[in-house]
């Protein structure tokens, strides 16, 4: 078993499987309709240099994130396909 | 009067695509009262009656985080078309039903258009219409926009759902227990305000979640002269509008 860790900072390539998204209000919101739903398995498909933003494919779909909110949402490394 | 039709769903899905091939040339465009946000508006003739098309911004939610989310909240909630076609992509059906379970939720008279079908199909992804239609509890329509599959359709169920042939019944999302409970409680007590202009459940739901923009939104809808009338308007039935 892996432990729980922000999806922040997973490497390129993880798949991760969301277990909690730790912001309240319209931002957890807007995090739950663009796809990071506790129970949906993520891709991290590109860094930027300094690390901030982050990439990720949720549900066919690449969104980044800034560390402000991706250290905020926690996951686990799963070995499954993402959608 | 001409009767109302919406296009919503996420970005990218084919609205105005599916847009344009209803209204072909005779559309309009301005921006939404107050708001940078484009307003196209269409006419569409069938056989048997004239509508007017509008194309809503694409949105992940119609939660009202944006301007573009808040323009088609506002739109279908209080502008109350009299049908509105959720516009999803075949190739992304899981993401994009998170808007369409929204619409239900604030409508009963809804058709899910499954666009760029053509896509899926050369993807080797297939989509079980029926099941998903008995599911949702609303017509299901696969089509391609821009190859023109699935139209004729399209059209035939927009205009029977015009007449009141077609019985929906919209998938609810039941929450848990404490939230079930919390709605219960204040359905009745939003019914006393508002009548049946609005979905009580749906501004319960609302209010649950601390939607502050949404009160505000409501206030200046109750002050509206029009609303005085239609609160005393029996219920939207699902089945029954215009027939
Ligand atoms: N293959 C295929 N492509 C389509 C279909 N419908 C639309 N498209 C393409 O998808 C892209 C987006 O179409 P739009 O009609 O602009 O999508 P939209 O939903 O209005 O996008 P927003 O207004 O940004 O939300 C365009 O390149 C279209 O040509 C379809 O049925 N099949
Ligand atoms: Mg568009």
């Amino acid at each position: 078993m892996t432990a729980n860790k922000p999806i922040y900072h997973f490497q390129v390539g993880d798949r991760i499987e969301i277990t909690s998204v730790e912001l309240q209000d319209v931002m957890r919101r807007r995090l739950l309709d663009l796809g990071f739903v506790p129970g949906t398995v993520i891709e991290v498909v590109q860094k930027s240099p300094l690390g901030d933003p982050l990439a990720f494919k949720v549900f066919n779909t690449t969104i980044a994130l800034r560390k402000e909110e991706s250290s905020l949402i926690y996951g686990k490394k799963v070995y499954k396909e993402v959608v | 009067m001409a009767h109302t039709i919406a296009l919503a769903g996420n970005p990218n899905t084919g609205k105005s695509t599916l847009f344009n091939l209803l209204t072909g040339l005779k559309q309009h465009t301005g921006n939404w009262p107050g708001k940078t946000v484009l307003r196209a508006e269409g006419e569409l003739k069938t056989e048997k009656h004239v509508y007017t098309v509008i194309d809503l911004p694409g949105t992940y939610s119609l939660y009202s985080n944006s301007a573009d989310e808040e323009v088609a909240r506002d739109y279908i909630i209080f502008e109350k078309p009299d049908i509105t076609l959720v516009v999803v992509d075949a190739t992304s059906l899981e993401r994009n039903l998170n808007i369409a379970l929204q619409v239900l939720e604030m409508t009963d008279r809804a058709i899910l258009c499954v666009n760029l079908i053509d896509e899926a199909r050369k993807k080797g992804i297939h989509i079980d219409k029926e099941p998903l239609s008995k599911q949702l509890g609303i017509p299901v329509i696969l089509i391609s926009a821009r190859e023109k599959i699935g139209i004729i359709q399209l059209l035939k169920t927009i205009d029977q759902m015009t007449e009141g042939k077609i019985e929906t019944q919209p998938f609810k999302i039941k929450y848990n227990q404490t939230v079930e409970k919390k709605i219960k409680q204040l359905e009745p007590q939003i019914k006393q305000i508002i009548g049946n202009a609005l979905p009580a459940r749906w501004v319960a739901l609302r209010i649950l979640d601390g939607d502050i923009k949404l009160l505000d939104s409501l206030k200046s809808y109750l002050q509206n002269p029009d609303f005085v009338a239609e609160k005393h308007q029996p219920a939207q039935g699902g089945c029954c509008h215009g027939a």
